[in-house]
């Protein structure tokens, strides 16, 4: 069907966001890790088509959280 | 608040959650001194601090436990209500286990539809009900027959449903014509005459074209079996039988920012896994709000995370996450334990005994706890 709508609108979804290789770097070095640890995100996934990320990019979710307000995550995308 | 004051409390950001910023930001009187609120802001760390879990504590058996008790005393049983208008939902102990194992057909999927603004008119919500609900041929025809010598098929088209449907008995010809091949289409009061004007003369095929047309869909989205337009707080929305969430949400008028389904792996394929992991604890919070009983939200988090991990909802089960197990005596010691043995001997695995079941099996430390760290003396 040609007719889309907006993923990012709709409320079961966070807020995603890709970060810069600089970015990613610096979160790799603050918790000692690589992106193989990372939990994943699949390139066919729904937001990350609408972001235009690519398989190795990290995304950082802003969460809303009932027990700590807000959180944030980050997932690594990869090809399905 | 005096600037200083909010500046001490933006200092807390990195350590504490921003909900207990918020809380004590609430609380804290406006004439505070500067000294008092340090010292409250340090109180406050310590107690969060020791409120946090401790690297190496057994979470995900803590949140089993936690989760099972409370699952002993659900109800087994799916109730089901007769003559009451409101849609029949799988609950308690059968709907949970259906969420936490990911399975892909689920037992009563149903979303529920909202409406922007000006789309949510009493009426308006109605004649949307009716077009969205899925009616296929043999709902609306009352007799069809086949007359095999003939070759025809008459079909008689119930003149009071297709009405209310807003379709004439030409329409419907116009759509059994547009899929049915080597047939032609007259119309007769009422009656839908097609003759057959192919050269075989298979019998079998002018009985499969008959049970064919009654399968063809007049109207409506795929999957979507029943309609009920609902009165909840001021606005009207509908709720669904079947689910159907991607041609749902691209519907004008639908609010494309509310309109939930029940489906896990709908919402994965529609919305993406963020949403699918908050579809999870919201599911399994209702279950189990509405049995009465109170689970720590931080165990059905933990849950839906792990089923998350990978980007595609895994479930609970040895096809699920369990399977996604480095080690072979963990996956052998949760189902199948043959199965797992053989094939990992065929094709040589080797096991680390780097987790927990496996070290149990071999009467090893587990790595929890204090058996977590391990000591490295210092070579000089």
């Amino acid at each position: 069907m040609g007719k889309t709508f907006n993923v990012e609108a709709h409320h079961l979804v966070p807020k995603h966001t890709k970060l810069s290789d600089a970015e990613t770097k610096k979160l790799f070095e603050k918790y000692n890790i690589t992106s193989k640890e990372l939990p994943k995100i699949l390139d066919t996934d729904p937001v990350i088509e609408s972001l235009g990320a690519k398989a190795g990019d990290v995304i950082k979710v802003n969460r809303a959280s009932e027990t700590a307000g807000e959180t944030v995550y980050y997932r690594e995308v990869v090809d399905e | 608040m005096k600037k200083e004051h909010d500046e001490l409390i933006n200092g807390y950001q990195d350590k504490l959650s921003p909900k207990v910023l918020d809380e004590i930001r609430d609380n804290v009187p406006a004439d505070v001194t500067k000294e008092r609120l340090t010292r409250i802001m340090e109180a406050v760390y310590a107690v969060y601090s020791q409120a946090k879990i401790c690297p190496g504590e057994c979470v995900g058996l803590v949140s089993a436990e936690s989760i099972g008790e409370p699952g002993t005393q659900m109800v087994l049983r799916t109730f089901h209500f007769a003559g009451v208008a409101e849609m029949n939902v799988t609950m308690g102990l059968p709907r949970l286990i259906e969420i936490f194992d990911g399975r892909k057909l689920i037992s009563t999927p149903t979303m529920e539809i909202y409406f922007k603004k000006q789309y949510g008119k009493p009426e308006q919500v109605r004649k949307f009900a009716v077009e969205i609900k899925e009616t296929v041929m043999h709902e609306v025809i009352s007799d069809s027959t086949l007359d095999l010598l003939e070759q025809t098929i008459k079909i008689k088209v119930n003149e009071v449903l297709i009405k209310d449907l807003d379709l004439s008995v030409a329409d419907v010809a116009k759509l059994i014509k547009s899929k049915i091949k080597h047939f032609s289409v007259n119309i007769e009061g009422n009656e839908i005459e097609l003759a057959y004007t192919g050269k075989t003369e298979e019998m079998k095929e002018i009985h499969s074209v008959k049970e064919k047309i009654k399968e063809i869909k007049v109207r409506g989205l795929k999957r979507i079996k029943q309609v009920l337009p609902v009165k909840r707080g001021e606005e009207y929305i509908i709720l669904t039988s079947g689910s159907n969430l991607k041609d749902v949400l691209v519907l004008e008028g639908v609010d494309v920012t509310r309109t939930t389904s029940n489906d896990i792996h709908e919402i994965r394929n529609t919305l993406g896994i963020e949403a699918a992991r908050r579809a999870i604890i919201d599911e399994a919070c209702k279950v189990i709000g509405a049995q009465g009983l109170n689970i720590d939200l931080r165990h059905i988090m933990l849950v839906a995370d792990t089923m998350c991990m990978s980007g595609a909802v895994k479930g609970i089960t040895r096809y699920g996450i369990v399977s996604e197990k480095a080690s072979v005596l963990a996956r052998a010691s949760f189902e199948t334990p043959l199965r797992h043995l053989i094939n990992a001997a065929l094709i040589g695995e080797k096991d680390k005994l780097s987790s927990v079941v496996e070290n149990v099996m071999v009467n090893q430390p587990v790595p929890l706890g204090t058996g977590l760290p391990g000591l490295v003396t210092k070579m000089k």
